[in-house]
C-alpha cells in the first residue's frame, strides 16, 4: 500500500511539473490562481507543523516537541540554515526527554 | 568579443550559484532520509521518494501523513504541495526552449531552487546553465544525502529518543518560514494561523490526514474570495525561493 502511494503521489507530482511546461503561459498568469496556490502551500505546511508538533494519533498533546519547536523558531529568526534548525529541534527534544519530559 | 566574455562571466556566475544552492539544499536530504525511516518507510521507499517525487515539501508531507492518514491522504497532500512546481513551468519553459526527451527531464528538475536560480539571470545561456546545473546538482546531492540520512536513521533506533519527531515539525516550520515574512506575508500569516487552528480543532473528530487537507481547503477559499491587495502574498517571492525553502 505504501509502494502504491509512493508511485501514485510521485506520478501526480511529475504530472503537475510536466503540465506546467506544456500549458500556455497565460492560463496560469491570473494573479488569483498564483496567489491561491501560494496560500495552499502555506496552509498545508502550517497544518503539518501543528499536527507534527502537537498531536499523537487523534489527540492534541503537549510534550517535548513544543519547546523544541520554539527553539527552531528562534533559530529561524536568527537566520540559521535549515539543517541547523532541524538539528537544534531534535537536540532540544532529546535533551528534555532525557530529563524526564514526555 | 567583450560581449562574449561578459556572457561567459555571467554563465560562470550562474554555475557557481547553482553549485552553492545544490550543496545547501542537498545537505538537508540527510534530515529527509532520517525522518522518512523514522516514519516507518524502508530504505528503498525512502530512495524512491527522493528519486521519483523529487520535491522536498511534498516528500516531507508524504512521510508525515502516510503512516496515520493512509495512502489517499498522503497522495492528496503531496500532490497539493506539488502544485507550485506546476506554476514554475511557464516561467522556466520559455528560458529553456527544451524539446523532445529534454522536456520531461526539465519538468522533473523544476523545483523551487532551479527556478530561483534560472529566473535570477537574464534569458540566454546564463539562465539555461543556472537551471540545468541547479536541477542536476540538487538531484544528485539530494539523493546522495537522502541515502546517508536513511542509513543513519536506520542505525539510530527509536526516533523519539533522538527527538526526530520534533525535528519533523521543525522541518515543516523551516519550509514555511520564508513564505511568512515581510509586508507581503500578511495574508500568508493569517492563513497559516487559520490552518493551525483548523488542523488542531479537527484532529480529535476526523480521520488522520483530513485535518491537513481541510487546512488547504481554507486556503483555497481565502485565495478565491479575498480581493487581491497590493501587499498580499507575492506568490513567487524571490526571497522565499532563493532561500531554498522547500525544494
Amino acid at each position: 500500500m505504501t509502494w502504491f502511494a509512493i508511485v501514485a503521489a510521485s506520478a501526480v507530482c511529475f504530472g503537475l511539473k510536466l503540465a506546467g511546461h506544456l500549458v500556455p503561459e497565460h492560463w496560469l498568469a491570473q494573479p488569483r490562481v498564483a496567489r491561491t496556490a501560494a496560500l495552499v502551500t502555506v496552509a498545508l505546511l502550517s497544518a503539518l507543523v501543528a499536527v507534527q508538533a502537537l498531536t499523537t494519533g487523534r489527540e492534541v498533546v503537549v510534550d517535548a516537541r513544543l519547546p523544541a519547536l520554539a527553539v527552531a523558531a528562534v533559530a529561524l529568526v536568527l537566520r540559521a540554515p535549515f539543517v541547523v534548525v532541524v538539528v537544534l529541534a531534535a537536540l532540544t527534544a532529546a535533551g528534555l526527554r532525557a530529563l524526564g519530559m514526555p | 568579443m567583450r560581449a562574449v566574455a561578459r556572457r561567459d562571466d555571467e554563465t560562470r556566475a550562474a554555475v557557481r550559484q547553482a553549485v552553492s544552492v545544490s550543496v545547501a539544499t542537498g545537505l538537508y536530504g540527510v534530515s529527509f532520509g532520517a525522518l522518512s525511516v523514522a516514519a516507518g518507510l524502508d530504505l528503498a521507499q525512502t530512495m524512491a521518494l527522493s528519486l521519483l517525487m523529487f520535491s522536498g515539501g511534498s516528500q516531507f508531507a508524504f512521510i508525515g501523513v502516510v503512516g496515520a492518514g493512509g495512502p489517499g491522504a498522503a497522495i492528496a497532500t503531496a500532490g497539493l504541495l506539488g502544485v507550485r512546481n506546476g506554476l514554475y513551468g511557464p516561467q522556466v519553459a520559455p528560458l529553456l526552449g527544451a524539446h523532445g526527451w529534454r522536456r520531461p527531464l526539465a519538468a522533473h528538475l523544476t523545483i523551487d531552487e532551479s527556478t530561483a536560480v534560472a529566473t535570477a539571470h537574464r534569458a540566454g545561456p546564463a539562465a539555461r546553465a543556472g537551471f540545468w546545473w541547479t536541477g542536476a546538482g540538487v538531484f544528485v546531492l539530494w539523493n546522495a544525502f537522502t541515502l546517508v540520512g536513511a542509513l543513519l536513521g536506520d542505525a539510530l533506533g527509536d526516533p523519539r529518543r533522538y527527538g526526530l519527531d520534533a525535528a519533523a515539525a521543525a522541518a515543516f516550520l523551516a519550509l514555511v518560514w520564508p513564505r511568512l515574512g515581510g509586508a507581503t506575508g500578511r495574508l500568508a500569516r493569517l492563513v497559516a494561523g487559520a490552518a493551525v487552528v483548523v488542523a488542531l480543532a479537527l484532529t480529535p473528530v476526523v480521520p488522520p490526514g483530513v485535518p491537513v487537507l481541510s487546512a488547504a481547503a481554507v486556503a483555497i477559499l481565502v485565495g478565491m474570495l479575498v480581493r487581491p491587495g497590493p501587499d498580499d502574498v507575492a506568490p513567487d517571492d524571490e526571497e522565499a525561493r532563493a532561500s531554498g525553502g522547500g525544494s
